[in-house]
């Protein structure tokens, strides 16, 4: 009997961190494009950039409930370090100095992780797009370091492993920037799925809860803080890698505010919100502006005001209830309770 | 038995909480020995629950210690508190509304694992966790409502899990805040026969309004007004005192 419950309660628990079909497709369709879009790979290595800066952010908004209007402080950290490293020739393989752009950030990250462990929305909102602001500010001033608004200049990218050469068609690029988000996608799902992913969800759904089954809840915050802040900074140290260039734009509020507004119509929760959110997002940008150059971002602000009024706060959003409809048309559901109650 | 009764596992040494001007917890001394079945009771407004929050950490003492097992843990933090094994339950429930028993219970056993902190692997992938997880999900009749998400679960069943979670702590020492608050009639039992059957070496400090729950249960009473401890003797003594008696009739006329 008992046991019978318990393999149920493992099977339940296993059955939500297994690879569904949709994701398994949506990975194979990512890699099959850079055989059947070849003319797209500038486009395709800009979007999936975007779509590993709104995933950083969705670790902490989605999953641990902190909301942030400065991430791209970390994006532009990791920009201006990848694209540091490679002009001084510090570290020459872009791969290496890649994982330091991401620790550079991930530093800032946790530094910074304590000014949001308390407070309400609000008060967070003002502290990230303040850190932001701050380091706007400083790499505007240090100039001689920075290129100020200019942007750094004289950047050239070895090639990958010796042997892959960034070319001006991006292919190198897009493969290179595909297999750090796999990558990086793979890893955050793992986390997300593991206890401590749990015990984020836990406090982003109580927090006095949280601490009263014994769960370190700042500490806990500081960690996915720094991770996510990682996260960004690999995503800014990509760009800056592709594009051989640094500029103050990665570091600005507007950047902080496509990235939420990319997840927000990807969905929060799930991990591929941000990925589908600048599909979208891209796909939408250009075939609005084929309509109406001048005016795309007022059909952006509008879908932005339905989605939120129909996805709510509700995880996934909108794609969400999409994909449960798809699901439920294709397949019986399963069953819900597995053991036979004899008590 | 008579020796258990002379350790207290839980005992506060003159608790004083103020807020601003008002005494919400004044020179608390209260002494819970091990395995005890304590009850909490008084009046709305007596300063029960912020008892419970300052023995949980949730507030900090404004004067006072308090002790478990002899060692000071007045100022350690809430989770801290949990892990030397104080667990408590909420008045109102305090749940995970969009994660299933399964996964709430999960999380409050692997956490007590300390494997909290283990970002690599699969939640449920240890078997002893899972084990446990389904113990707990049948003693607390979670069976059939294991997959669904907390925030649809009839209350009765939400007060069961609110419970359950603090069980998973595996505490030493069990503060139930008026489990069965709110809960229909018919759903009341189900609720009081699991706490009946809590396992006796387990302490228990439950805080409640109704008077038969605390006298079927109990052990022990203390009686708390104003924020500070009226009367404190087994059942029948409390029941019998005219000063208790005095006070729950003064407040049955005010309201």
């Amino acid at each position: 009997m008992s046991s019978k419950i318990d393999t149920a309660v493992s099977r339940f628990l296993a059955s939500r961190a297994r690879f569904g079909p949709f994701e398994i497709a949506f990975w194979l369709i990512a890699f099959a494009s850079i055989y059947l879009l070849p003319g797209r790979h500038l486009i395709l290595t800009e979007t999936a950039i975007w779509g590993l800066f709104a995933l950083s952010l969705d670790l902490i908004l989605g999953y641990a409930g902190i909301i942030s209007l400065g991430h791209a402080a970390f994006f532009g950290v990791g920009a201006y370090a990848a694209g540091l490293l490679a002009k001084h020739e510090i570290i020459a393989e872009p791969s290496i100095a890649l994982l330091c752009a991401g620790l550079a950030a991930a530093a800032l990250g946790f530094a910074t992780s304590f000014l949001v462990l308390r407070g309400s929305d609000l008060t967070r909102l003002m502290v990230t797009l303040g850190v932001a602001l701050v380091c706007f500010e400083l790499a505007n001033k240090f100039a001689e370091l920075t290129g100020g608004a200019d942007g750094l200049q004289g950047v050239t990218i070895a090639p990958v492993f010796g042997a892959y050469r960034f070319d001006m068609f991006g292919h190198t690029a897009y493969v290179y920037t595909l297999v750090w988000l796999f990558v990086l996608f793979i890893v955050a799902r793992r986390i997300v799925n593991s206890p401590f992913g749990l015990s984020l969800k836990a406090i982003k759904g109580n927090a006095l809860r949280s601490s009263a089954i014994g769960i370190a809840v700042n500490w806990r915050l500081v960690a996915v803080y720094t991770l996510s802040a990682g996260y960004a900074g690999i995503a800014g140290g990509l760009l800056a890698q592709t594009q051989a260039f640094a500029s103050l734009s990665m570091l600005s509020i507007e950047r902080s505010a496509d990235a939420l507004l990319i997840l927000i119509i990807g969905g929060t929760g799930y991990l591929y919100g941000g990925l589908i959110g600048a599909l979208i997002y891209r796909l939408l940008q250009d075939y609005l502006s084929d309509l109406t150059a001048r005016y795309w971002q007022f059909w952006i602000g509008l879908l932005l005001v339905a989605i939120v009024l129909v996805g709510r706060e509700r995880i996934g959003g909108w794609v969400y209830l999409v994909e449960k409809q798809v699901a439920r048309a294709l397949r019986r559901p399963p069953p819900t309770s597995p053991a036979d109650q004899g008590v | 038995m008579a020796d258990a009764s002379a350790t207290p596992v839980l005992e506060t040494r003159d608790l004083d909480k103020r807020f601003g001007g008002i005494v919400a917890a004044s020179a608390i001394s209260i002494a819970i020995r091990k395995g005890a079945r304590h009850a909490l009771i008084g009046p709305n407004g007596a300063g029960k629950t912020t008892f419970v929050n300052l023995l949980t950490g949730m507030l900090r003492p404004s004067g006072g210690e308090i002790l478990l097992d002899g060692a000071p843990i007045t100022n350690l933090e809430p989770h801290r508190r949990v892990r030397l094994g104080i667990a408590r339950t909420f008045q109102i429930n305090q749940l995970f509304a969009d994660l299933t028993p399964i996964e709430t219970l999960g999380l409050a056993v692997s956490e007590r694992h300390g494997s909290g902190r283990d970002w690599w692997r699969i939640v449920g992938s240890r078997a002893g966790i899972t084990a446990e997880v389904g113990e707990l999900l049948e003693r607390f009749q979670l069976v059939d409502v294991m997959t669904e998400r907390t925030a649809i679960l009839p209350y009765g069943k939400q007060r069961l899990l609110e419970i359950a979670v603090a069980f998973a702590c595996k505490p030493r020492v069990l503060l139930l805040d008026e489990p069965a608050a709110g809960v229909p009639e018919a759903e009341r039992q189900e609720i009081l026969a699991t706490i009946a059957a809590l396992p006796a070496d387990v302490t228990v400090l439950l805080i409640e309004h109704d008077m038969d729950i605390v006298f079927s249960f109990a052990d022990r009473i203390s009686v708390l007004v104003n924020g500070e401890l009226f009367v404190e003797g087994p059942p029948d003594e409390v029941a019998r005192d005219p000063r208790v008696k005095a006070v729950y009739l003064g407040e049955a006329l005010d309201g």
